[in-house]
């Protein structure tokens, strides 16, 4: 790494939306041929200084140098030209078109004016591959992926183009560990050929593991600049949060649960070979009151598919499904609810946003669509209770009225969780709840999942972290290549062995 | 000041208000406003009065436009009802009653729900897009009105069916009376209500909103049947006004002079966020278009171009305010200094 000159250099950058300083006095520098982790919790500006630089916003303060010369981009299209390539929060990709079109999509090889579409192919396939991603069918439409897959997808569009600056904004929220090994294999690549990466995560490990030196932001300021050798873990989350607290301790603080019983009484809900042709098939699993069933597999093993299946948002086509002793098909998410089933999906920017509303119309949305139109949650009903869940989860700006588009993504990943709390569920599916959620806060909401199934709430917990799962959970089931293979109770097993049956060996 | 400006609904304001001026230098008498017969007289009355089909229409269109929708059939849809209701008053042993007027009223009003819902039913149940779906009785509906009129132009005579597009009530014009009414009711309705939340969150992202439970074929089929109302109750004023049913130009482009009453008075044709008033001071444009074509003398030939011309402005005007607004894009400052890349 050399202490060279930086190849961006951006110093007192300020920024203001309406009633929010994003960010104030911000410098960065990125130097060639390093991996730099911008760190800070949910809110603290991190994708705001991305997009200063990127030419998203326009700086209210502050002057930003690239490759020596004093830049403003006016749009990400010139941030582009000049070298910097960005992989957003929020995958910014053409749902319905192919996979080939959207990784080359504005840079396709022409010839005699027109697309030169076997080259098209040819190089789509050649960054799959570089991402270990040679399964996917480059023409594939990209809508059919998951949002693990469409990431991926995203990181390779970004790196098809020969960029000096690489930023990735939580590029690894959805993924497993495996494809993390695959980026974090390319990252270091391209590092060692001099390119200057910027790297985003609240998953700690992945930034000691990945970075050679880190930037911490709190509430918009800078904190520091560090070399990761120098920091350690401790010292980084006390800079983040702004206060020393035993984070650490807190994180491994067992959680004691009263143990659902099993034996007494009907189970919540069962599955007798659930499944759905092209989707997933043989999902045997029983949920009863209180108990925390988690959902472990690779990506693409049917995590997803499975509950959509349970909550009616794909219809299944096979098995049998029994909510309270009684055997029920589900065709809607509607019919799912009114037997006080929830869904909270992964995809947070599709399937949950309704991003020109405001957070206490997000709040409020599922609880009102289960009155009906007519019956009108009352005004001051949606302010108690958006004023009670947005400090309950601490989701900041703390105004019920800004629109959730504005909200950071950790920020509005938790009112699409609080919208679901507050129908009161019998049972919550909740799909990677955690995406995206500063380490303090993921805490903060493990504790209240737990808290929830000891007051009785039946959960199904999908996450790509295996980890999560295992903390959380009194029973596993184990996916693989779309099918159900194991159900394994969580009395003293370890990573290991769940990783065993992942793997195939043990099944 | 800044505020001000960045509201949705200054320019579309502004924008009337100087239309109105306009036509107030070449005509001296043209805000002021007469009784007469202790009914109100003037042109300002008359735009409103002519505007009530366009206002009406423009109503239901901007909830159809909400839900991310669209309705090229209102002008059939107004033509039928026209249709309809003066055949029957025509057809009738007693052609001149009020029983009868208010019969074929009715059954109009019917035939205009029933066509609402048959929009609604290809919307949402069979998943056609709506653009498509209205196109169908866009281009079918005049055909069914022929059909209805027998290919020939109904005239009728009855006090009271002429009443909803020329009478006045307490001194106002009916029509304007209606549509004020259709206003306030709708208004009520989707602010009282979460109907109108739930149509902008199906608007926004129907994805999203049918995992959050919303019935979205419900709200969807609503806002065909509520457009598919306010058509037929315009094409009854639009006919009434004439005394006739003209299956061929009863209601004529009137589905593009709502749709731009829709843009223009701010909301967006994504879907999504609407505006009611904005829609109202929309129609309001438009009609004030049209009287100030007749106002400054502009040749015939020319009146489409002038009005086009209007509207581009109105909407060039609102879309600065939509960049700033929307995608939170603030210029550069200006004096910094911008140095070429060189590397
Ligand atoms: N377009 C916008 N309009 C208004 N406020 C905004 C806008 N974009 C961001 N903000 C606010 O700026 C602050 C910083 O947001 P930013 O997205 O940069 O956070 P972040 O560090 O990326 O958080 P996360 O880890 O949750 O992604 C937040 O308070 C957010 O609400
Ligand atoms: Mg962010």
């Amino acid at each position: 790494m050399s202490e060279s000159t930086p190849v961006v250099d951006m110093k007192g950058i300020s920024i203001a939306f309406p009633g929010v300083k994003a960010l104030d006095g911000v410098d960065f520098r990125l130097f060639p041929g390093e991996v730099h982790a911008l760190l800070g919790e949910n809110g603290a500006g991190k994708s705001t200084l991305i997009k200063a630089l990127t030419g998203v916003y326009a700086v209210d303060d502050g002057t930003i140098t690239v490759l020596g010369a004093r830049q403003s981009f006016g749009t990400p299209a010139e941030a582009q030209a000049a070298g910097i390539s960005t992989v957003y929060q929020e995958v910014n990709l053409c749902p319905n078109l192919s996979v080939e079109e959207n990784i080359l999509l504005g840079r396709e090889p022409r010839r005699r004016g027109g697309i030169h579409w076997r080259n098209v192919r040819r190089k789509a396939e050649e960054v799959l591959d570089q991402l270990q991603l040679g399964h996917i069918d480059p023409r594939s439409v990209l809508s059919s992926h998951s949002i693990a897959v469409q990431q991926l997808i995203a990181i390779a569009r970004a790196m098809q183009v020969e960029a000096r600056v690489l930023i990735l904004d939580e590029p690894t929220s959805s993924l497993d560990a495996d494809e993390v090994q695959q980026l974090f294999s390319v990252i270091r690549t391209l590092r060692d050929r001099g390119v200057a990466i910027l790297f985003v995560s609240h998953f700690l490990e992945q930034v000691y593991e990945v970075s050679d030196r880190m930037t911490v932001l709190r509430n918009g300021r800078l904190v520091g600049e560090y070399l990761t050798a120098d920091l350690p873990r401790m010292g980084l989350i006390s800079k983040m949060i702004g206060k020393e607290l035993d984070a650490l301790a807190e994180l491994e603080e067992a959680e004691s649960r009263r143990q659902p019983d099993r034996a007494e009484r009907t189970p919540f809900l069962q599955a007798e070979g659930l499944g759905r042709k092209g989707s997933v098939r043989d999902v045997t699993i029983t949920v009863h009151a209180g108990e925390i069933l988690g959902l472990a597999g690779l990506l693409g093993s049917g995590r997803t598919e499975t509950a959509r299946l349970l909550f009616g948002a794909d219809r299944a086509d096979q098995g049998r499904l029994s909510i309270n002793g009684s055997v029920r098909t589900l065709r809607t998410p509607r019919s799912a609810i009114d037997r006080d089933i929830a869904f909270s999906s992964e995809n947070r920017k599709e399937e949950g946003l309704i991003s020109d509303l405001s957070v206490r119309d997000n709040l409020i949305l599922a609880m009102q669509a289960g009155k009906g139109w007519w019956r009108r949650v009352p005004r001051s009903t949606q302010d108690q209770l958006a004023e009670q869940f947005i400090e309950t989860l601490d989701i900041r700006p703390a105004n019920k009225d800004a629109l959730i588009r504005d909200l950071s993504g950790g920020n509005q990943q938790k009112v699409l969780l609080a919208r679901w709390l507050i129908t009161e569920p019998k049972l919550l599916i909740l799909d990677e709840p955690t995406r995206g959620i500063d380490i303090g806060a993921k805490t903060q909401i493990q504790k209240l999942i737990s808290g929830l199934a000891s007051g009785g709430m039946s959960i199904v917990f999908i996450s790509a972290e295996l980890e999560e799962v295992l903390r959380l959970s009194d029973t596993i089931a184990v996916l693989k290549d779309r099918h159900m293979v194991a159900d394994i109770p969580n009395d003293g097993v370890t990573m290991e062995d769940v990783m065993t049956v992942i793997a195939g060996t043990g099944a | 000041m800044s505020a001000l400006l960045r509201h949705r609904l200054t320019w579309p304001v502004l924008a009337l208000v100087l239309l109105l001026l306009l036509n107030q230098l070449f005509r001296a008498d043209f805000l002021s406003v007469r009784i007469q017969d202790g009914h109100l007289y003037g042109s300002l009355i008359d735009i409103l009065r002519n505007g009530a089909p366009t206002i009406l229409i423009a109503l239901g269109m901007t909830l159809v436009i909400a839900s991310r929708g669209i309705d090229l059939s209102v002008g059939a849809v107004a033509a039928i009802a026209g249709a309809i209701s003066c055949m029957y008053i025509y057809s009738s042993p007693d052609p001149s009653s009020w029983q009868t007027a208010a019969m074929g009223v009715t059954i109009a009003v019917v035939a205009g729900l029933a066509l609402g819902l048959w929009n609604g039913f290809l919307v949402s149940v069979i998943g056609i897009q709506p653009i498509i779906a209205t196109l169908v009785l866009m281009t079918a509906g005049r055909g069914l009105a022929q059909l209805v009129t027998d290919g020939q132009i109904i005239s009728v005579s009855n006090d009271s069916y002429q009443a909803i597009g020329a009478g006045f009530f307490l001194g106002l014009p009916i029509a304007i009376l209606i549509a004020a009414g259709a206003f306030g009711v709708a208004g009520l309705l989707t602010r009282r209500t979460a109907l109108g939340t739930l149509i902008e969150a199906v608007g926004i992202n129907p994805v999203a909103s049918r995992l959050a439970g919303i019935d979205a074929r419900t709200i969807t089929w609503t806002v065909y049947v509520f457009s598919g109302l306010c058509a037929a109750v315009a094409g009854l004023m639009i006919s009434s006004n004439v005394t006739a049913a003209d299956a061929n130009n009863a209601g004529l482009y009137i589905e593009m002079d709502a749709i731009l009453a829709v843009v223009i008075g701010g909301t967006s044709l994504a879907g999504g966020r609407y505006s009611l008033v904005g829609t109202l001071v929309g129609a309001l444009i438009i009609q004030t278009l049209t009287t100030t074509v007749y106002t400054l003398g502009v040749p015939p030939e020319a009146t489409l171009v002038f009005k086009a011309l209007v509207v581009i402005i109105v909407c060039l005007l609102q879309s600065s305010r939509a960049r700033t607004l929307f995608r939170q894009r603030r210029r550069p400052v200006t004096e910094q200094s911008q140095v070429k890349v060189a590397i």
